[in-house]
Formats: structure tokens, C-alpha cells, sequence
């Protein structure tokens, strides 16, 4: 190989790697935005028991903060934890809740399907279709979204029941 | 070394008897009931599960009852009434994990007690529902 003809394959695979690795890059930051898990056992278990374990990333410190110090008027309902549990999962919260866009202008609901991150994602959704039986309000993730429990919210896997 | 080694043993053993004494049976539970019940008056007409059941399926002054959410079969599926979210059955007969640990049944008879009467259970409620979901078959 010559000179110039070396210099041309460098060029080309130099480019071909930068093109694969952005790529890469940007496919893995729009899956980390789809994907949304709840890593902690004790949060799984206490609070997944009554409603999917909802991403902490959506909704700011100060609100899980607000959940776990109204536990005992729940939503409607007495969601109390053992002394050891509500530490824990507090702590947890506390590290993992959401900051930035999703969790902007939030205000002072506790209610995820408030914040206008979720309303604008579910902008498409007609309002009928949330008072379906089979879907049973925005608070049901996972009748929609069919991978919600693995913490998977991909557009792809979402079907609306009739 | 030795002492350090009397330690972990000890540990161990602490361990063994505070988990052993956590894993229990649905006849065990109830047994527990009954002795509270004792504890707290002279006369123990026993438990009924006829009693239970109606319990079970009425309300008492608020929005639900037991069968709101576990339905009035508690041998299949129930649905959360306010999150629709799947609750396993309740009777021990059709769900081998049902009340085979004394803190958890503790934490649901206190947080639905509290839903249903607005009030804790007394030991001789708890009682009549175990009794009537053991009967469930």
C-alpha cells in the first residue's frame, strides 16, 4: 500500500467506528429513556404489592418524601410500613427519584399522571380509553404497557385493550 | 479467636430460632389468635367461620369490604379495587403462601382493617376470617 491509499483506509475506518460508535451511543441513551426500573427489593415488594412498583425517576425528591411521610392516608388507602421497611425504602427513593425534564413543573401533586412529562407523553391517549374496565385509569401502567412490570415503557410494546 | 468463633456461632443460632419462629402455618396463626383472645377476657366461645364470612362480605361503614378487592370467592384472583392490580387468591387452600408468616398477615389485617372499619381488627375478628378462609376450599 502506498502513502496516500494507507492514509484513505485510515481515514475510513476512523469514520466508519465514529459513525458505529455514536450509533451505539444515542441507541443506548434512547433505550436508558424507555427503560425505567425499580432496583430495590424491599420498593418491588412493599409497594409493587398494591400497584406496580411505579420508576422513582418519576417524580422529584421532595414528593417521595411527601409519599412516605402520608403513608398511613395513602391515596384512599392505609399503605403503612414497618420501622425498618420505610427507611429503607426511603433511602432508596431518596437516590433514585427524578430530576431534569420528566420531573419539571411537577409542582405539589404526588401523582405521577399529573406532571406534565406524563400528560404530554400520553398526549395521543383519547380520554375514553382510560375509563375502560380493562384498563381501569392512568394509574394501570402495565394494562397498556404490556413490558411495564420488567420496566420496559417502549412505545413498541404498548397495546391499548378494547 | 475462640471467643470471636462463640460469637458467629451465637449469631447463627439467634438467627435460626428469630426466622424459625417467623415461618408459620394457618392453623399456627390462628392459635395465636385464640390466645389473644384469651389474654384479653375469661370466655372463648372459639372461632366461626360463618361468622368470618359475613365479616368478609360486608361492609362496615365505609366504601369496601374484604370482597371489594378479594372478591367473594377467595379461593381465585382478586383486582385491587382502586389500582386493578391482580391480588393473588387469600385462601390458604388455593394459595400455599397465604398466612404462613405471622408479620405479613399482621401488615395486611392492619392496613385493611383500617380500610374497611377505619379501626384495627380485634383478635377475635382476625380469628373468624382465618377460620372461614381455612374452611374455603
Amino acid at each position: 500500500m502506498n502513502n496516500t491509499k494507507r492514509w484513505a483506509f485510515d481515514l475510513t475506518a476512523w469514520t466508519v467506528s465514529v459513525i458505529v460508535g455514536l450509533t451505539l451511543v444515542a441507541h443506548e441513551a434512547m433505550a436508558g429513556e424507555k427503560r425505567m426500573t425499580a432496583g430495590n427489593a424491599r420498593y418491588q415488594a412493599e409497594c409493587g404489592s398494591c400497584h406496580l412498583a411505579y420508576p422513582p425517576q418519576l417524580l422529584p425528591a421532595p414528593a417521595w418524601r411527601r409519599i412516605m411521610a402520608s403513608l398511613d392516608k395513602h391515596f384512599g388507602a392505609d399503605a403503612t410500613l414497618d420501622a425498618s421497611a420505610a427507611a429503607e425504602i426511603g433511602y432508596f427513593l431518596d437516590g433514585a427519584a427524578g430530576t431534569g425534564k420528566r420531573v419539571a413543573g411537577a409542582g405539589d401533586s404526588l401523582r405521577i399522571t399529573r406532571t406534565p412529562w406524563f400528560e404530554r407523553e400520553h398526549e395521543e391517549v383519547p380520554s375514553a380509553a382510560w375509563r375502560r374496565p380493562s384498563v381501569g385509569g392512568p394509574g394501570n401502567c402495565a394494562a397498556c404497557h404490556t413490558t411495564a412490570p420488567q420496566g420496559d415503557f417502549d412505545e413498541h410494546n404498548v397495546r391499548i385493550p378494547r | 479467636m475462640q471467643h470471636e468463633r462463640l460469637r458467629v456461632r451465637a449469631g447463627a443460632a439467634l438467627f435460626f430460632f428469630a426466622t424459625a419462629t417467623l415461618a408459620a402455618t394457618p392453623a399456627e396463626l390462628l392459635k395465636d389468635y385464640e390466645t389473644a383472645v384469651r389474654a384479653q377476657s375469661a370466655r372463648f366461645a372459639g372461632f366461626s367461620a360463618e361468622r368470618g364470612r359475613e365479616f368478609f362480605n360486608s361492609r362496615h361503614g365505609g366504601e369496601w369490604s374484604c370482597a371489594s378487592c378479594h372478591t367473594g370467592n377467595p379461593a381465585v384472583q382478586g383486582k385491587h379495587a382502586k389500582t386493578a392490580k391482580a391480588i393473588a387468591p387469600l385462601a390458604p387452600a388455593a394459595n400455599a403462601e397465604r398466612f404462613t408468616d405471622a408479620a405479613a398477615a399482621e401488615k395486611w389485617f392492619r392496613r385493611n382493617c383500617n380500610d374497611v372499619l377505619s379501626r384495627a381488627c380485634t383478635a377475635q375478628e382476625k380469628g373468624d376470617i382465618l377460620q372461614y378462609l381455612i374452611s374455603v376450599k
